[in-house]
């Protein structure tokens, strides 16, 4: 049976398409979620797409994560069903309280856009297990609210349990709290990443194809599950 | 009918750009003095009943959980008098 992999469109997503192609190169089956459905149509993970859903009113995926999806994805994710969310997707789970923290305006106040070096601290999470711990690599970023921000003792409870799962190296482009680019929940099914790995899956479109390995990393923990 | 305020400030530990970036431009414009600004948010709520505690214990649950991100955000509700 093939690997089902939800990914969400909320009124003004920009990413969802992008995301299904990388979780179709991966070699799994995307599913197209709507916001206003409650059903997850049977799918394995999910994951939340970059964009600007309702605007970014109010604050960037509050009113997301309200959506009726939202209601079945917190409860499935909390049962262990692996969720990414990418960029506005990590705003959407932070604001779900299914991650700590939150994503506040860059400190520069510019809307960024580069190919971001990162490190993956941690290989062990659903989303990351195809990387190795303190592997390179480059993808794309692009906000213009990615500044992880938390209370001191939250970041030392991240550092002490592994869960920071990604850091952003050379350059710190938006002055997120201790270079954090992506964070995990203490189950590890949970991630949230403000860089976008579904814009480095094809050698045409992307800088690199290192992001695949976040879609990778989870087919192979639903084939082994 | 009752006007409720809530104000929403980000706390005093998160840094606000925003805030930073207006402080900078003030004394371009000739506004001396000003040492610090902070930008928030202001929602008028206007009630269709009463303003009573239980609609007041609403209206505090819907900031807390909606209107203000209480990890990085602070609240204040207050009820504006009537303009008569």
């Amino acid at each position: 049976m093939t690997t089902r992999v939800g990914v969400v469109t909320f009124p003004g997503s920009l990413d969802d398409r992008d995301a299904q192609r990388a979780v179709r190169l991966a070699g799994a089956e995307p599913v197209a979620l709507w916001h206003r459905d409650k059903d997850l149509h049977q799918v394995d993970a999910v994951v939340l797409p970059g964009g600007f859903s309702y605007g970014d009113y109010l604050r960037c995926g509050a009113i997301s994560r309200f959506s009726p999806v939202m209601d079945t994805i917190i409860e499935q994710a909390r049962q262990g069903m692996p969720v990414l969310g990418i960029c506005n997707g990590f705003q959407v789970l932070c604001e779900s309280h299914l991650l700590p923290g939150a994503l506040t305006r860059n400190d520069s106040l510019h809307f960024i856009c580069r190919d971001q070096k990162l490190r993956i601290e941690n290989a062990d999470t659903a989303w990351t297990s195809d990387y190795s711990s303190g592997q390179e690599i480059v993808v794309p970023l692009k906000n213009g609210e990615g500044r992880f921000v938390a209370d001191e003792h939250v970041l030392d409870e991240l550092e002490a349990e592994g869960r920071v799962v990604a850091r952003y190296l050379d350059v710190n482009p938006n002055g997120s709290y201790r270079d954090i680019a992506g964070i995990t929940n203490a189950t590890g099914n949970v991630v949230g990443l403000m860089p976008h790995p579904e814009h480095a899956v094809e050698p045409l479109t992307g800088p690199t194809t290192e992001g695949l390995g976040f879609f990778t990393s989870v087919l192979k923990q639903l084939v082994n599950a | 009918m009752a006007r409720v305020v809530v104000d929403v400030m980000l706390k005093p530990e998160i840094l606000d750009p925003q805030g930073q970036a207006v402080q900078r431009a003030l004394p371009r414009l000739g506004f001396a003095g000003i040492a610090d600004v902070r930008q928030g948010k202001r929602f008028e709520l206007e009630l269709e009943g009463p303003v009573d505690d239980a609609a007041l214990a609403r209206i505090r649950e819907a900031a807390e959980t909606f209107l203000a991100n209480t990890v990085i955000e602070d609240f204040t509700v207050r009820v504006e008098e009537e303009a008569k």
